[in-house]
């Protein structure tokens, strides 16, 4: 158990190219965190780093307050699992197990005991005597498990340990994964692309761009107030909606009418110096079905009409997508994610909004309804730097 | 091996579509003769010549001309014969020794390099990659001639070390070839493992690439192993005495009882003698290359 120190961690290749650029992450000691972010966002490389398979170009990385630097993998006391596995094929679980303690040199009795210990732990008894080729999926992520944990390092790192199993088994595997390191409380940095991981997993999450970090905070916290564009559309699912709009003297006017922003979004608006063009932000659980709700309520937020182009019922709730005529909401930001989610190149004429209904609600596809959404919800993004200009802490 | 075991794999097709439609049972049938044949015709094209050079190994001397399969009269006289010269038997010593020390060190130098070749990235790869092919396509007989006139200045010529040096030149890029092949096969993602778990450069390679390489390193060996058993042109140019000349050398130097015979049967007996140690260099490894060894190690 450790803390871990990333000081001013720089990668940079030897043609020039930067993956990690000046990442600074105080990681505690027992502490879960979660590095997060599109594929080539440079997390992996970090992990790496850390581990020590790769080289850290400047900065400092201290584990316990030491300087690790220039030491070997094997001298910084981490383990780590990889997103394939990287079993031995040519040993059997139990020496797959075994094989950090007998590197150790620990004797064969505590290795013994070491190993049917973590096999317990893991449901992994009754296979120790097999070979990886013969395990499903998840045992082989167990083993691989296993093989981080029999040694008690001081820290674990994953590198997206479960992108391998069906969806079914990684939600499994989530929950067991979650529990494994709370009963250890072992400091556990976990690299994930998938954000429902990054929300459920960790205590901390570090959103990565290009090798830069966007925003650290709680899963929650990040969910809520979002640092800039790209944080915002990469946590959640579905996406937060971004609308292009015009802010005067404390109305919006976006694709969905003119509404009067609520005090608490004004004054953020205010104090962060405002554009006159911004992009709004809106979460799809911010909207409601109007006929659903009272009109004490109905005054808290605005009302727009629009036509229902597809709705998928998901039993607990209703997902509709309209179409809002007018402008796209553009930015570097927001072209990086639909490139990474790969919906860059789909045809759309305006922009489509997600809303989250409730099941009662009566909305059809091809029928006009209309949503209620919540103004004081509204979050606004400068549109030339990303930044959220309603961020408060 | 190899050979039955994709036949019956192409039998099996027409077998299980034997059974949804009657109507194409001769066709499997017509399928399974045409393939016996063919499988026959080669076995017996392969094997004739050994099969003669094994009959003429225990005829007689007089009825060595008899234009007869099967000998008449059998006998292990050929046998004896050859056996009770020094010189087979100090070719065989020479042959085995020379064979298998080149064969370790080539294998040694061979994996060495194949494990650079295939995981490193270094400055003068390609060239290296490139040289090796070189060596291996340069025709051998336009080199004894230098060789000879360089292992007599050097006093190598007729000693081990004067075969076993350019048998191993030669092997290698073949070695090196085989050997980064199977190297490339392992997920690098091991070694990174094993590193993590605590193993030194050293250690992960021996402990886990190593026995992952091995069905490679085996084959690689029998390559080699049969390479230098088999050579011919090296063996009788940069010999000149028993104390290193190879079988396949001194089998050339063999003699008649008179002047006027023929050392037919000695020297089949011979060839049969020398066919022996590769047959069983080869069941024995042959065991070891398993293919798919390293099956289970990424994902599923």
């Amino acid at each position: 158990m450790a803390e871990i120190v990333l000081d001013k961690l720089t990668k940079r290749y030897p043609d020039g190219a930067l993956a990690v650029s000046e990442v600074d992450i105080e990681i505690a000691d027992g502490e879960f965190i979660i590095l997060v972010g599109p594929s080539g966002c440079g997390k992996s490389t970090m992990l790496n780093m850390i581990a020590g398979l790769e080289d850290i170009s400047s900065g400092e990385l201290r584990i316990d307050g030491q300087r690790v630097n220039e030491k070997a993998p094997k001298d910084r006391d981490i383990a780590m699992v990889f997103q394939s596995y990287a079993l031995y094929p040519h040993m059997s679980v139990r020496e797959n197990m075994a094989f950090p303690l007998r590197l150790a040199k620990v004797d064969d009795a505590t290795v013994r005991q070491k190993v049917d210990e973590a096999a317990k732990i893991l449901d992994l008894t009754q296979h120790l005597e097999r070979k990886p080729a013969n395990l499903s999926g998840g045992q082989r992520q167990r083993v691989a498990m296993g093989r981080a944990i029999v040694r008690s390092p001081k820290a674990f790192l994953m590198d997206e340990p479960l992108s391998n199993l069906d969806a079914k088994l990684r939600v499994q595997m989530r929950t067991s994964v979650s529990k494994l390191q709370k009963q250890l409380a072992t400091t556990t940095v976990y690299v994930t692309h998938d954000q429902t991981e990054a929300m459920t997993l960790g205590d901390r999450v570090v959103v990565l761009r290009s090798g830069l970090v966007q925003q650290i905070g709680s899963p929650q916290f990040l969910y809520d107030n979002p640092a800039n564009l790209f944080v915002a559309g990469f946590i959640g699912s579905p996406a937060m909606n971004f609308l292009p709009g015009t802010l005067e003297e404390g109305r919006l006017t976006t694709g969905l009418g003119s509404v009067a922003l609520s005090d608490r979004v004004r004054r953020l608006a205010e104090a962060a110096n405002a554009p006159r063009e911004v992009i709004a932000g809106i979460r799809p659980e911010h909207f409601e079905d109007a006929q659903l709700l009272d009109a004490s309520a109905k005054a808290e937020g605005s009302t727009f009409a629009a036509t229902v182009d597809v709705l998928e019922s998901m039993g607990s709730d209703k997902y509709a997508y309209f179409t809002i005529e007018g402008e796209v909401a553009t930015s570097k930001e927001l072209d990086e994610l639909a490139a990474d989610a790969g919906s860059a190149d789909v045809p759309a004429s305006g922009s489509q909004l997600v809303t989250r209904l409730s099941a009662a609600s009566s909305a059809k596809e091809g029928e006009k309804v209309d949503v209620w959404f919540d103004n004081d919800k509204v979050q606004l993004f400068d549109p030339s730097s990303g930044k959220n200009l309603t961020y408060s802490e | 091996m190899t050979d039955t075991g994709t036949h019956a794999d192409t039998r099996t097709g027409p077998d299980t579509v034997v059974a949804t439609g009657g109507g194409r049972v001769s066709t499997g049938t017509a399928r399974k003769v045409r393939w016996g044949i063919v499988d026959i015709v080669i076995v017996v094209y392969a094997l004739i010549p050994v099969l003669w050079t094994l009959s003429l190994s225990f005829k007689t001397p007089e009825a060595q001309t008899d234009k007869k399969f099967f000998p008449s009269e059998w006998t292990w006289q050929n046998y004896k014969d050859i056996f009770t010269t020094n010189e087979f038997v100090r070719a065989l010593i020479n042959s085995i020794g020379i064979a298998l020390i080149s064969t370790l060190i080539a294998v040694v130098l061979g994996t060495m390099a194949a494990y650079a070749i295939a995981r490193l990235d270094f400055p003068g790869k390609q060239a290296l990659v490139g040289v090796s092919l070189l060596i291996a396509m340069f025709p051998q007989v336009s080199l004894v001639s230098p060789l000879f006139e360089m292992e007599r200045n050097l006093g190598l010529f007729d000693t081990w070390a004067g075969l076993i040096l350019p048998y191993i030149t030669f092997a290698l890029p073949l070695a090196i070839y085989t050997l980064s092949a199977f190297f490339r096969e392992i997920p690098w993602e091991l070694e990174k493992a094993a590193k993590m778990d605590g193993a030194t450069p050293a250690q992960a390679f021996r402990r886990v690439i190593a026995p992952l390489a091995a069905p490679g390193v085996f084959t690689t060996a029998i390559l080699v192993f049969i390479f230098c058993w088999n050579d011919f042109l090296f063996a009788i140019s940069l010999t000149s005495t028993t104390a290193s000349r190879t079988v396949p050398a001194a089998l050339s130097f063999f003699t008649g009882a008179s002047q006027f015979e023929a050392p037919t049967g000695t020297i089949s007996a011979a060839a049969v003698v020398i066919t022996i140690p590769i047959i069983f260099f080869v069941l024995f490894f042959q065991r070891r290359i398993v293919a798919g060894l390293t099956s289970g190690a990424v994902k599923g």
